[in-house]
């Protein structure tokens, strides 16, 4: 491998790279903590002329994703970058992007959601948009993410798909830690990424009516598509890895990765930066010779059913890792595994446990603990269903 | 004034036969549009001079010439009156419509 192109640096910088790589035309984006460096670095590169792009200093996060939706209706390539309040007051626009179908690309600096205040991270803020009708990617590194600003764009484009496209990354544990991340050259990124071209394209040669509204007589239809788009979504991100593994050396398994599955009694199911310490912690306690597996879900939208359905159809028990919770309910990446789960003709017993909000550290020993309570449910034993993990204070009782 | 003509509105049968979100090209009418007007503009030919600023302020692009005389597309106009209030040698009176 060519050390050259090897560069030691933080998630946000890794993203800001893979965007400069996949050339946008307009940036329009609001600083907000853990995804600032992102927007400072691109501006930077507009600033020095290494990125021949427009940088749109807008007032507010809604008004950074209605600007982008405008620059992928003339047909040029959007990207926008935001994080927790953030997107939650983008919120509107997220809806008129899929149902417009701009392909716009955004990074989402996972981060907790008000009140209490806080900066840190957890994934309350995009699992709250799941049916937004993004694409919606957890990357586990800065590689990932590099890797993943390239891919976005060429799954939201694609004709069958025209979906906007959301690249998560956990806030500080991911944005702001630095890693070796290899850089791909441009002109091999050029040639996997050709420029943008639309079918709804605003211009004067061939006016359009764009962003009409419709009766009740045809607005169920355009759903229809917007889902049927999303569905089809899940070849294109399959091809997509297949063909950037063999331009770049770099396969990721497209909707989920596994780790130890094949004959693992108990799966735990993650998403994000949590799954690098997940790897590990199945690694000690392989040699322990606990049949304990590991299952990263990369896409919550389109959701990986069927391909989660076939790892876990042998195991006992599965856990999900949420760093989230639905209040009243429980974890939100769970109510979508167990739905995958039921429509299995048999499935294992599933449980959830909740962790890491609001910044909490998720340590090894937590997910050891997690494991181990797998383990005791998979023996027949009783344990919560939905289990707050590293609490601070005593809950029970 | 390339106004475009009202056309027969199909009904799509496939789900591919729906426009890939929703847009479509400009201009497309499939029905006219002029049912809720109280007052229509009428020109009064003999002092309109063809100045066009009513066909500049229509906000619904319903002035068009006719014979080389302008005219009022009645399909379309909704009787805002701007037409009326804008000319400059007041060729155009607001009257009332007959239920």
């Amino acid at each position: 491998m060519d050390k050259t192109n090897r560069h030691f640096i933080s998630g946000d910088d890794a993203v800001a790279f893979g965007v400069k790589l996949a050339r946008p035309q307009v940036i329009s984006a609001y600083p907000i903590t853990p995804q600032t460096i992102v927007v400072e670095r691109l501006s930077e590169m507009v600033e020095d002329g290494s990125l021949k792009a427009e940088y749109m200093h807008v007032e507010s996060e809604h008004s950074a994703i209605s600007a982008a939706m405008g620059v992928s209706s003339v047909g040029a390539r959007a990207f926008t970058a935001t994080s927790s309040q953030g997107l939650l007051y983008m919120a509107e626009g997220l809806y008129y992007a899929s149902g417009g179908r701009f392909p716009v690309v955004m990074m989402n600096a996972n981060r907790s959601t008000a009140l209490p205040w806080s900066i840190f991270g957890d994934l309350r803020d995009s699992l709250s948009q799941l049916d937004s009708g993004w694409i919606q990617v957890y990357v586990e590194d800065a590689q990932e993410a590099l890797d993943m600003m390239i891919q976005a764009y060429k799954i939201a484009e694609h004709k069958k798909v025209l979906t906007p496209f959301m690249v998560n990354l956990d806030g500080f544990v991911l944005t702001h830690t630095y890693e070796e991340v290899e850089l791909p050259e441009q002109e091999m990124v050029d040639k996997f990424l050709p420029s943008f071209k639309t079918p709804n394209k605003m211009s004067l040669e061939k006016p359009m009516n764009m962003g009409f509204s419709t009766s009740p007589s045809d607005n169920m239809e355009f759903k229809y598509q917007q889902h049927k788009a999303m569905m089809d979504s899940v070849q294109v991100i399959y091809d997509v890895d297949k063909e950037f593994g063999d331009q770049f050396g770099r396969y990721y398994n497209g909707m989920i990765d596994t780790y130890c599955c094949d004959d693992a009694e108990v799966i735990l199911l993650t998403l994000g930066s949590v799954t690098g310490t997940t790897r590990v912690v199945v690694d000690s306690m392989r040699k322990q010779g606990l049949k304990v597996g590991l299952l990263k879900i990369r896409y919550m939208r389109p959701f990986p059913e069927k391909e989660i359905q076939n790892v876990v159809k042998n195991a006992k028990v599965v856990g999900v890792l949420d760093k989230d919770i639905s209040f009243g309910f429980e974890g939100t990446i769970f109510t979508n595994v167990n739905s995958a789960l039921v429509r299995m003709q048999s499935h294992p017993q599933s449980y959830n446990f909740v962790a890491g909000m609001g910044g909490r550290d998720v340590s090894k020993a937590d997910i050891e603990e997690m494991f181990m309570d797998l383990l005791k449910a998979s023996k027949g034993e009783e344990i919560e269903r939905v289990k707050f993990v590293n609490m601070g204070v005593e809950i029970n009782g | 004034m390339n106004r475009p003509k009202v056309q027969e509105f199909k009904k799509p049968n496939h789900i591919d036969d729906y426009p890939t979100g929703p847009g479509f090209d400009g201009g497309h009418l499939v029905d006219k549009n002029a049912g809720w007007r109280t007052f229509r503009p009428v020109i009064d030919k003999d002092i309109c001079v063809n100045c066009l600023v009513c066909y500049m302020v229509c906000p619904d692009g319903t002035i068009f010439k006719s014979d080389g005389k302008v005219d009022v597309d009645y399909d379309f106009c909704k009787g805002c009156g701007v037409c009326a209030n804008e000319c400059k040698v007041n060729a155009i009176k607001m009257v009332k419509e007959e239920l």
